[in-house]
């Protein structure tokens, strides 16, 4: 059997050292080249995680198992179900989608760039496949470096300040999970996540548990309050860092909830579940506020990524299958969309210089083919059916409203935000007539740049036009996840 | 039959996609041929359908499965029923009329081939919309016609009102759609299903269910779910207080003013509660909502009508107050006379805005009322089916709006439900008015002197800037008036064609309809009507004929309310045109309520986008950048700091501090362990 979980893990990473050896300025378009091979390999060989996937069962499936630390019983230990399957998939599309990106973009050690990308590429894979709790938080935590360098060396004038708030915020926050996994480690004698799911653990343990691992992963996603890293980070983070960061990363913290916490520490989550779902609609509707009087292209889209994942924590915590499915959905779908959106902005801030939307105005007028996409995905971001921004939007909200129709209430009114503070920017940037002399001098998208966006596009609408095969792979893991929060631990 | 339908929605789909792709590269008449061929088969298709449907053949079938979660499924699909039907031919037939128009009225257009992707998208989009068999469907439908009229809105995007229109349109539908979606997962919380047969099947039997929206307070689910509902139809039907985007949508151009904004998107609503008609009717309580909110739209939006100048707006303030009609209607539940009123609405809108439209290209994209008049002669064809158009409107026998309008004057007297007595004032009063602006605006546009021979001399023009477009200097043409030398011509074949074609519905679509739809039993299953509710059955008790309809209607109040309108307006307009000028000055504050639609917008930008980019500020700077950041984060930091510093001291590198640190540390516990 080919390992391939280990194959979506080490061929980017050994892809990016290999770039690394073409550093010298004059090897940059050799190491363009082995960069895209490599970010090419990394997507192939994810490919069969779904042509082979088995919908049918909930259990682990590509698993791989090798002893790693034996004194300790910690083992490299590999496996997807139908929750993280689709999450490696993406990591590895979005690396592809954003090594092009960066094609001409990046003129300054580009090897070393397109290295932190594959690099990192690697590590999140392995964070989305790993069973053995040490092993995810290696991970984890690894792939904290390779977006600390790509903020703080190809970030904008104030790189240094937002690369050590974003380092300093996550680590700092993932710090007791740590000390949470030692703890499970000593009750059960194991870093098996799958031994964690069958420990008998008593309420204040678990809540204990719970307040270590949600303050590791909220950060992450981030939640409201802990989310003023994101900001900054994203608009200091170059395109790449961005797409990456929005894409990929915040899933991880979002992925922690359904990995580690709603399985490991049911009880805990059902007795805290009203605190999370409170959390996160404020997420929804404070951050909508606050993305309307965004001044930064990139910071309104940040805000708007915050209120988007705050659906995500939402659905979780709603133990349906509609709820849990629809935050998964929200999660691939945000992928996309936020990814687009921080593509769109750096085709103009590579051509302005600018992310300030007082900057632009009238861009339709000479950039009509990036109009077109720069309106179809902010539709996509406003939620808009037939594009994946609808599909996880709208199945939270029925489960809410389910739930209870005041928390439908509440997290419907993103259906007006979302599409105030996103259409509004694109009133401003967009349509118009021609702002300034800047703008009047713009070119339309490159050829890469419009294939680059086309790429995303088909898979926004895809998404929205059938988004079943996309639901189908987590339907059992999702009944088995609700299955494990809903038996008591205690 | 399913491929035909699969037809229907997807032509205008595949040209409206393949011209939107490679229009620039097919050119003009390649795109619109392509775009009208699609509607064309759409038309000819749904024609065939609706034929069938009358055979009595309904099909209620899953084209594929869209999403499927838990127990749950969601599909995609079609209900192919009269109502369906009906909806469908009205459509394709008004959207072939416009795309044929928008030839010669986007003639010079540079946006041409972008325009016919966008009206064969939205014939798509409103097809979905109308054949749907479930929710989500519909739902995906609403959105899409709502994105189509975002879109065409804007589509002179240089214009500063027109993509402030467009973005306050989507926003004000969106208000509307918060409504709808929560209505849309009360009902799959509460049935279980988002599929139509599903859902209407178990209706009945949760008609008694309650839920506790606030404290211990029961109320009824059917209530609350209807109410939700309608909230969606209000934003997309343009009811108060959700109207305001429709006067404003005007920016667009006039094909779409005809096609989206008078005759197919905003009847969405109106379509959607009489789809919904086996919930609604399980609630008093909601009915009433709709009856009551139907009749102030239908009578204060009328009103408005009477103060435009711009010939756009004033047939939009129309088409809300007809709307309002249409939705008295639905309240009263005459859901046939609704859409039988909707049908016959389509027809005379879509002329009246077309005839607006082809007076504006005479005019050279002068919209101001104020600078018409007498075109009668230059432009036969137009004034024609204008008259046609308008007494359509006004509700003259034996044109189409007279049976539908009557109908439902007789419906709203016959009804019981609260707040009946203030709709049947308000359709009544209605008419009167209606009659009067029409008129006005037939008046004003082709009678009397030809004012724009004579050099303009409004001086209060400029403060209506925003109404007309033509300050907005897109048209390259946008100044070059007509003046006595340069009269306005009739507009070409393929503007006057559609005109016609229009007028002939406008005319026989009452008579010949009114028994079959309101008393016949057109609708079949797809309308329920409890039988305490059934105001349309009494009706058909005194029906005894087309002929005696129309006698007893000439015989009534609303007829002499429509002819004194059309005399008032003679009179005001024509006779002695100094009179208006003298009641405006008269009416004072009321007119300056009017001139100002009643502060709705003025509120809206205050309250709504003032407020809400207040409250995005404060928690911008106090809650993120004051609170979390300023406080907590960087006073962590600071914290951190101020620590470091303090342990900087004990920190001191000399041997001897900590030897010294360490006895004392020693005595401390042994004098601890000792004394204990």
């Amino acid at each position: 059997m080919i390992p391939y979980l280990s194959l979506s893990i080490w061929v980017p990473i050994l892809a990016g050292l290999a770039v690394l050896v073409l550093h010298r300025d004059t090897d940059a378009p050799r190491a363009r080249w082995v960069a895209l091979a490599g970010a090419l390999a990394g997507f192939l060989v994810t490919l069969p995680l779904f042509t082979h996937f088995d919908t049918t069962t909930s259990a682990l499936q590509f698993v791989e198992r090798g002893e790693w630390i034996p004194r300790f019983d910690v083992w490299y230990s590999l496996g997807v179900d139908g929750i993280s399957v689709l999450f490696v998939i993406l990591n590895s599309f979005m690396t592809l989608l954003v090594v092009w990106a960066g094609w001409e973009v990046i003129q300054s050690r580009v090897a070393q760039y397109m290295a932190a990308f594959l690099i990192m590429s690697g590590l999140i894979n392995g964070a989305f496949a790993a069973m053995d709790g040490v092993l995810f938080y290696v991970f984890f935590e690894a792939m904290l470096i390779p977006m600390y360098l790509i903020i703080g060396i190809w970030g904008g004038p104030r790189r240094v300040y937002a690369a050590l708030k974003f380092f300093l915020y996550t680590l700092l926050g993932s710090l007791l999970m740590l000390v949470a996994l030692v703890y499970l480690y000593n009750v059960t004698e194991s870093f098996a996540l799958q031994d964690w799911y069958r420990v008998p653990l008593s309420l204040p343990v678990q809540i204990a548990l719970f307040a270590a691992f949600f303050l590791a992963f909220s950060v992450k996603v981030p939640m409201w309050p802990v989310h003023t890293w994101l900001p900054d980070a994203h608009v200091e983070a170059p395109t790449g860092g961005s797409v990456i960061l929005a894409a990929i990363t915040l899933k991880i913290g979002a992925y922690g909830f359904v990995r580690f916490i709603l399985p490991i520490l049911p009880d805990a989550s059902r007795y805290l579940s009203g605190f999370v779902i409170v959390l996160s609609l404020v997420a929804v509707i404070y951050i909508g506020f606050v993305a309307l009087v965004q001044s930064d292209m990139k910071k309104l889209i940040a805000y708007s990524s915050i209120s988007h994942m705050g659906f995500v924590t939402l659905g979780f915590f709603l133990f349906s299958p509609l709820g849990v499915e629809g935050a998964l959905a929200q999660m691939i779908s945000h992928g996309f969309v936020s990814a687009a959106m921080f593509l769109c902005v750096g085709v103009l801030y590579d051509r302005m210089h600018s992310r300030q939307i007082a900057d632009y105005g009238g861009v339709v007028n000479t950039m009509p083919k990036f109009a077109a996409f720069m309106v179809f995905f902010a539709m996509a971001n406003a939620g808009l059916p037939a594009t994946s921004g609808f599909v996880g939007e709208f199945l939270v909200i029925l489960a809410a409203v389910k739930a209870n129709p005041w928390l439908g209430f509440a997290a419907a009114l993103t259906l007006i935000l979302g599409a105030a503070y996103t259409l509004w920017m694109v009133k401003r940037v967009v349509f118009g007539a021609v702002a300034n002399p800047h703008v009047a001098a713009l070119t339309d998208v490159s050829r890469r740049e419009f294939w680059l966006l086309a790429l995303v596009a088909v898979a926004v609408l895809a998404m929205g036009i059938w988004p079943k095969p996309f639901v189908d792979v987590m339907h059992v893991s999702v009944t088995d996840l609700l299955a494990h929060v809903a038996k008591s631990k205690l | 039959m399913k491929t035909l339908y699969l037809v229907i929605a997807l032509a205008p789909l595949v040209a409206s996609v393949v011209v939107g792709l490679y229009g620039p590269r097919l050119g003009r008449r390649a795109s619109h041929w392509l775009c009208i061929l699609g509607v064309a088969v759409s038309m000819a298709a749904s024609i065939v359908v609706w034929r069938d449907v009358q055979a009595g053949n309904v099909f209620n079938g899953d084209v594929y499965t869209w999403l499927a979660s838990g127990d749950l499924r969601f599909a995609i699909g079609f209900l192919i029923d009269p109502l369906t039907a009906t909806m469908m031919v009205v459509v394709t037939f008004v959207s072939l009329m416009v795309h044929v128009y928008t030839i010669g009225y986007m003639a010079e257009d540079p946006g041409y081939t972008r325009f016919f992707s966008y009206i064969s998208l939205f014939t798509f989009s409103m097809l979905m919309l109308v054949m749907s068999n479930n929710f989500v469907q519909l739902f995906f439908g609403w959105e899409a016609v709502g994105l189509v009229s975002y879109l065409l809105i804007g589509f002179w995007y240089e214009r500063p009102t027109a993509i402030y229109a467009n973005l306050k349109a989507f926003l004000a539908n969106r208000v509307g759609d918060f409504g709808f979606v929560l209505g849309i997962g009360l009902v799959l919380a509460y049935f279980g299903s988002l599929d139509y047969a599903t859902v209407f099947g178990k209706a009945p039997e949760l008609a008694t269910t309650t839920v506790s929206i606030w404290g211990d307070q029961a109320w009824s689910l059917m209530t609350v779910t209807c109410i939700c509902l309608f909230v969606g139809a209000m934003g997309k039907s343009a009811q108060v207080p959700l109207h305001v985007w429709l006067p404003d949508s005007m920016e667009g151009p006039t094909p779409i003013s005809a096609l989206i904004h008078a005759a197919t998107m905003v009847t969405a609503g109106i379509f959607m509660v009489a789809r919904m008609s086996p919930l609604f009717e399980l609630s008093e309580t909601a009915l009433s909502v709709v009856t009551v909110i139907g009749a102030t739209t239908a009578l204060f939006m009328a009103f408005l009508g009477i103060v435009q100048n711009d010939i756009k707006r004033v047939v939009a303030y129309s088409t809300l107050s007809q709307l309002g009609y249409m939705t008295v209607a639905l309240g009263v539940s005459a859901y046939s006379a609704a859409i039988f009123h909707l049908m016959t609405h389509a027809f005379f809108k879509a002329l009246l805005f077309l005839g607006a439209g082809s007076v504006i290209i005479a005019m050279h994209h002068e919209q101001d009322l104020r600078r018409m008049g007498g075109l009668r002669k230059f432009m036969p064809i137009t004034w024609a089916t204008a008259v046609v158009g308008s007494l359509a409107l006004a509700g003259i026998p034996p044109f189409a709006g007279f049976f539908s309008k009557d109908a439902i004057i007789e419906a709203v007297h016959l009804s019981k439900i609260p707040g009946h007595g203030y709709a049947y004032f308000a359709v009544m009063a209605g008419v009167f008015i209606t009659a009067f602006y029409s008129f006005r605006m037939l008046f004003l546009a082709f009678h009397g002197k030809p004012r724009w021979a004579e050099p303009p001399d409004h001086a209060d023009e400029s403060e209506h800037g925003h109404d007309a477009s033509h300050d907005a200097g897109h048209e390259p043409d946008a100044h070059h008036g007509v003046d006595a030398d340069h009269p306005p011509k009739e507009s070409p074949w393929v503007v006057t064609v559609p005109l016609v074609l229009l007028a002939i519905p406008s005319v026989y679509t009452g008579w010949t309809y009114i028994e079959p739809m309101l008393f016949g039993g057109y609708f079949g299953n797809a309308i329920v009507v409890r039988p305490e509710h059934a105001v349309l059955w009494e009706l058909k008790n005194e029906w005894h004929g087309v002929a005696a309809f129309v006698q007893h209607g000439v015989l009534s109040l609303p007829f002499w309310l429509a002819i004194a309108g059309i005399v008032a307006a003679w009179y005001c307009y024509l006779v002695n045109p100094a009179l208006p000028e003298r009641l405006k000055r008269l009416a004072g504050p009321v007119y300056t309520l009017l001139d100002n639609k009643y502060y709705f917008d003025r509120f809206n930008d205050w309250f709504f986008a003032g407020g809400s980019r207040k409250v995005g500020g404060m928690l911008s700077e106090v809650g993120d950048r004051g609170v979390i950041d300023g406080f907590f984060v960087n006073g962590t930091a600071r914290v951190v700091g101020l620590a470091a510093a303090l342990m900087r001291h004990i920190q001191s590198g000399y041997v001897y501090h900590y030897a010294f640190t360490m006895i004392v540390g020693v005595f401390a516990l042994l004098t601890w362990w000792v004394g204990r």
